[in-house]
């Protein structure tokens, strides 16, 4: 089993404060990882953290891998068609996963491939992000609240496509507080705190 | 890294093609400065001929600030731009293909027009070639300056009035060398140094400019 993503003791500051108190987290290949936390503890700060966008403040990330981040934004481009922003990721992360047309049978989008993207809804927008972690492959995937604007099919598509993801090898770090994920193997769990008194 | 950097050139042009009357703002700038000036101030040679280049100048200068709102912003506000920091390519090469891009949409139709704009205006003729030199040498920049401009207002909901103020005293060298050494030709004097210092401020901004642009970027993805 190899370690994908590590970070050690990784925090970060707004206005000089830090946002959460500093964690250890490890990805490893086969392995999940859900982060907790009540609303504004700074999950999404942590997941954009490891994904390098934002630059610790505390600690260090190192990265063995590609990997992919999706966020609150689905980072579709509304004028372009489904097909074409897929086309552009597969082509942006130079792996190419699957073919455009099985993802999006995949993700239950068969047919929409050429309608623009920004008449799609807004859980249609949301599997239009799934469909973009399948054409590329990368090897850990960053998910920032996948469950958002997603019914229950949606879900449990979320939830199989985690399972083939960990099953090749794969590593994946989510953020969740409404549905949890259930794979075969119970995923870590990382509660996020706010920042202890040692910092003061 | 290639691929990414040709994958995101072929998406920034085809989203200009389908937004197509905005970028085709570039040219009916230029047009409409060339149309309207000359109607104001008398359509005689001589005067024509004297600010032909300050007002090709003025309508790339124009054109290039026109589309620089769109240049991060809608990238910030649909989550592709926070993407780039988990591509394969680094940062500042997807910098350097958006204001490439730019470039291509605003500085690459006003050179290509330039010469039926210099007929228009009755711009000696031996002048044309400088005048083209200068602006293959000077959108560039525009491109450039504009682009750590736009950077650095995304912060601000509406950065449009900040953005020009930040621009304007940075492209007046540009404007002053470009235009001096069109002139210095139709008057039978030697632009080399003006092309000399246009040149150099292009190497400047060519050196500095993505760098500090893409950490502008970093702040306002943080």
């Amino acid at each position: 089993m190899s370690e994908l993503l590590t970070a050690e003791a990784v925090g970060f500051t707004r206005s000089g404060d830090l946002v959460f108190d500093p964690v250890d987290v490890c990805l490893q290949s086969g392995r999940a990882l859900v982060i907790a936390g009540p609303n504004g503890s700074g999950k999404t700060t942590l997941l954009r953290l490891l994904a390098g966008i934002l630059t610790p403040a505390r600690g260090r990330v190192q990265r063995h891998g590609s990997l992919a981040f999706l966020g609150h934004l689905a980072a579709v481009k509304g004028d372009l068609t489904v097909r074409e922003n897929l086309e552009f990721t597969a082509r942006f992360c130079s792996r190419p996963g699957l073919p455009v047309n099985q993802a999006l049978a995949r993700v239950g989008l068969a047919g929409l491939g050429l309608r623009p993207a920004r008449a799609l809804s807004a859980g249609q927008k949301r599997r239009v992000g799934l469909a973009c972690l399948l054409v590329a492959r990368r090897d850990t995937w960053l998910l920032d609240e996948p469950y958002a604007s997603l019914d229950d099919i949606g879900g449990e598509l979320v939830d199989s496509l985690l399972e083939q993801h960990l099953a090749g090898g794969g590593a994946v770090a989510l953020s969740t507080h409404q549905r949890q994920p259930r794979l075969e193997q119970a995923p870590e769990r990382l509660l996020i705190r706010p920042p202890g008194r040692e910092d003061e | 890294m290639l691929k990414s950097v040709l994958a995101l050139l072929r998406r920034d042009l085809r989203l200009a093609i389908r937004h197509g009357g905005e970028s085709l703002m570039p040219l009916l700038f230029l047009f409409a400065v060339l149309i309207l000036v000359p109607l104001g101030v008398g359509p005689g040679p001589n005067l024509l001929s004297a600010i032909a280049p300050g007002m090709v100048w003025v309508a790339a200068l124009l054109a290039s600030l026109l589309a620089l709102e769109g240049l991060f912003r809608p990238d910030l506000e649909d989550g592709t731009l926070e993407q780039w920091w988990t591509a394969p390519a680094p940062v500042g090469l997807l910098v350097a293909t958006r204001l490439f891009s730019h470039w291509l949409i605003t500085g690459l139709p006003v050179i290509l027009f330039a010469p039926l704009a210099a007929q228009m205006l009755y711009l000696p003729d031996h002048a044309l070639p400088v005048l083209l030199l200068t602006l293959l040498i000077g959108t560039p920049i525009l491109s450039l300056i504009g682009g750590l401009a736009s950077a650095l207002t995304l912060g601000t909901k509406r950065g449009s009035v900040l953005l020009s103020i930040l621009i304007f005293p940075l492209v007046v060298p540009v404007l002053i060398f470009a235009t001096g050494a069109v002139s210095a030709v139709a008057d039978g004097l030697s632009p080399r140094a003006h092309l000399g210092l246009l040149t150099s401020l292009l190497i400047l901004a060519l050196a500095l400019a993505p760098l500090a642009t893409t950490a502008a970027l970093k702040l306002n993805v943080e």
